[in-house]
């Protein structure tokens, strides 16, 4: 049993969670993912790690109530306890040398650049991060984000806060200003898809986080893969980070609507991740 | 007197009809009087050729000769000397290639019913009376198992009762392996699992479960907290794919995916979260146990037509013969000498058809069987909303990609001698990790050899 040490809705739809974990805690690196089950009947939902401490042995989680599972887990409260927390899975995030980062989220993928941008920022790597939200009553982790890169850029789509427009809108202006090298895309498929098309006409390096439908998180259900390149990559070992130059985008989109029809599985067609 | 009939007492199982459509026990099991009169067709060889068959050396003519005295209880205990899952092993045991392939009996007419035997004794034993536990005196040496299928948890309790400290670290959120994510209920109910795992809890076995080895900790990390040796018994899961177009479709899966959803995540009951697709008409590529596992269970789901694509014939088929004799009764389609070449989607990418090729056989190949060959222009399509690839597994490369010094030979399959010691040092390894796929009493054999193994190197 995993005990839920603190219960935060940062929206009316997203909510984080610390979970007391610390063998998870002690091993995890930016990047990685849990899987995590409520209860007995509960079904096992990938959640790429928000944050963690060593030190108070805790992993923090950010979901959006969008489905079956992530509903339900909107109703526990700080003091309950998962049934069952697995991980570290899949590969932590390869950052390389960059000199000059750009980090976009997308809604509630902003739940994991915030992460990959603190450790960016902690490598003493100039950052820009670009979130991207619906409007303003949505924008999640703004101070969070804003503490740890140089320019925060908030952009939504109707123009209720920061600039009315894209993430792909900033994107495009700070390519255009050059010398960046290395981009993460994390959010919405369509939205990493675009931003892969964009960096790709620059031929900046792109790392996209992708979060399709698995069951085990360990390579034994195959449901997670993806096409990448030439290659079917398992999302749950060999990523779930890849090239966003590579990734099947549309092939990916089709396969987590999968389940949409039943019992509104939302939670694992991106939306656990992506706004 | 020894009843000579030259057939097996009949096993009563669910009508064809009524199972199909239910994920109850196929097979109902004997009655005492039927356990007592298959009993006294054996002859209590001599030679005893059934326990050469027996990768655990089940002591057979002894166990029958118990139940032929209505000693159920006894019978039951001669077989626990030397099997730890025997209501498991009575139920999913290739017995006709094991210890009923030796019988004598099955010379002339069947041989004796030596596997509905073992489960008999075993379910009259959990119905009539709870475990005992072995006075056991612990030893203060702590030994890790890494993972809880029929070979893991063979050698913990087996080295439990030697006096380790046993712990079993399991990735899943539950114990059991291939027996609670892979057999459906309908062929071995979890409940039997549940209560075998229960005996060894008893016994002083810990069991740590969500523990992703290679990923929470590496074997030298467990070793480092004071593990004196490790068993890894981690099982074949990795699936494979045939490498086709059209693979990535929606509606492709594997039959680990399918069979997971169903068995360990309970997806066809109501009251569990877990979505599963109910196809109307689906395709299941390959012949094996698994094959059939699939197939039987999208039958259970409602599927119209459920079709088994084979390569080879009939008789190459390597799923148990009791296996397909049921999915034949089911409704099960059977396309042998038949190929998949192509997954075919509609507009939004969901599977729609499968394309297949007509097979002849040819020479035999490194196999011994013989090779299939494509009938040029046979090419024909299937209608299908899904399709599942049972077409074998392979073991997963976490663990040894994440220790140093754990060899593996081309095919994934970690490298160990005579004892099943690794290429390192205090580390054993069985099963399906070691052999491949494989079966369920061949895991068990290993956990048995490798728990030896360790209290000797224990010992010295």
């Amino acid at each position: 049993m995993y005990k839920i040490l603190e219960k935060r809705d940062l929206n009316s739809a997203v909510t984080l969670m610390v979970l007391h974990a610390p063998l998870i805690a002690a091993k995890v690196k930016a990047g990685q993912f849990v899987i995590v089950k409520i209860d007995e009947v509960g079904e096992r939902i990938p959640l790429t790690v928000a944050d963690f401490s060593k030190e108070d042995g805790t992993v923090t989680i950010i979901f959006q109530a969008v489905g079956f599972t992530t509903r339900r887990m909107r109703e526990l409260k700080a003091g309950d306890y998962l049934s069952d927390v697995a991980g570290p899975l899949g590969m932590p995030t390869e950052f390389g040398a960059p000199k000059k980062a750009v980090v976009i989220g997308g809604g509630v993928g902003c739940a994991i650049a915030f992460p990959q941008a603190k450790t960016l920022h902690k490598m003493g790597v100039s950052v820009d991060v670009i979130a991207g939200f619906r409007s303003r009553d949505i924008v999640i982790l703004e101070e969070e984000m804003r503490g740890v890169c140089d320019n925060l850029y908030i952009t939504t789509d109707d123009g209720s806060y920061g600039e009315k427009g894209f993430v792909t809108d900033v994107l495009k202006r700070l390519l255009d200003e050059g010398n960046c090298d290395l981009v993460i895309a994390i959010g919405p498929i369509p939205m990493m898809k675009f931003v892969s098309l964009l960096t790709k006409e620059y031929g900046v390096k792109t790392i996209v986080s992708l979060n399709p439908i698995m069951i085990d998180g360990t390579g034994m259900c195959g449901g997670c893969r993806v096409r990448v390149g030439d290659e079917v990559k398992f999302a749950c070992v060999d990523g779930p980070d890849f090239d966003g130059h590579l990734v099947d985008f549309d092939a990916l989109m089709r396969r987590n609507s999968f389940y949409k029809s039943e019992e509104q599985h939302a939670c694992r067609l991106g939306g656990a991740l992506n706004g | 007197m020894a009843n000579m009939s030259m057939i097996k007492v009949p096993m009563p199982e669910q009508d064809p009809c009524v199972r199909n459509k239910n994920f109850l026990e196929v097979a109902t099991g004997y009655t005492e009087d039927m356990a007592v009169e298959e009993a006294k067709r054996c002859l209590n060889c001599k030679t005893r050729p059934c326990m050469s068959g027996c990768p655990v050396n089940v002591k057979i003519p002894e166990f029958i000769g118990l139940i032929a005295e209505r000693d159920f209880e006894g019978a039951y205990k001669k077989i626990k000397e030397t099997n730890a899952l025997p209501a498991v092993c009575g139920r999913v045991c290739p017995q006709e290639s094991q210890c009923e392939g030796k019988c004598v009996r099955g010379v002339k007419g069947e041989s004796v019913a030596i596997g509905r035997l073992e489960r008999f004794a075993a379910d009259w034993h959990r119905t009539h009376f709870e475990d005992e536990i072995p006075p056991i005196i612990k030893n203060g040496k702590k030994v890790a198992v890494i993972g809880a299928g029929p070979s893991g948890l063979t050698c913990a309790g087996d080295l439990a009762k030697l006096g380790y400290e046993v712990t079993v670290f399991e990735a899943f959120h539950s114990a059991g392996g291939v027996l609670v994510y892979g057999i459906p209920e309908f062929r071995l109910p979890k409940a039997i699992v549940k209560h075998e795992i229960e005996g060894l809890k008893k016994l002083g076995v810990d069991i740590k479960t969500n523990m992703v080895i290679g990923k929470i900790l590496s074997v030298d990390d467990i070793m480092d907290i004071g593990y004196e040796a490790v068993y890894i018994a981690s099982g074949a899961g990795l699936p494979m794919f045939m490498g086709i177009e059209g693979e990535d479709l929606v509606g492709v899966y594997s039959a680990n995916e399918f069979l997971t959803r169903i068995n360990l995540m309970k997806a066809y009951l109501d009251e569990y979260d877990t979505p599963i697709k109910r196809s109307k008409s689906i395709a299941i590529v390959g012949g094996g146990n698994v094959a059939m596992d699939a197939a039987r269970c999208a039958k259970r789901l409602g599927a119209e037509h459920v079709y088994i694509i084979y390569r080879r014939s009939m008789d190459e088929m390597p799923a148990r013969g009791e296996e397909v004799h049921h999915a034949f009764e089911e409704g099960i389609e059977f396309k042998i000498l038949t190929n998949p070449t192509k997954i075919i989607g509609d507009e939004n990418g969901l599977v729609s058809a499968l394309e297949c090729v007509k097979m002849e056989l040819g020479e035999p190949d490194a196999s011994g069987r013989r090779r299939p060959n494509p009938v040029e222009g046979s090419e024909f399509t299937l209608e299908v909303d899904s399709v599942i690839m049972a077409l074998g597994t392979s073991p997963n490369p976490l663990i040894r990609t994440t220790t140093k010094g754990i060899e593996a030979n081309k095919r994934g399959c970690l490298v160990v001698d005579d004892n099943l010691q690794t290429t390192k040092d205090g580390v054993y390894a069985g099963g399906d990790a070691v052999t491949g796929a494989a079966t369920v009493i061949l895991a068990m054999g290993a956990g048995k050899k490798a728990a030896e193994s360790i209290h000797e190197y224990l010992s010295k």
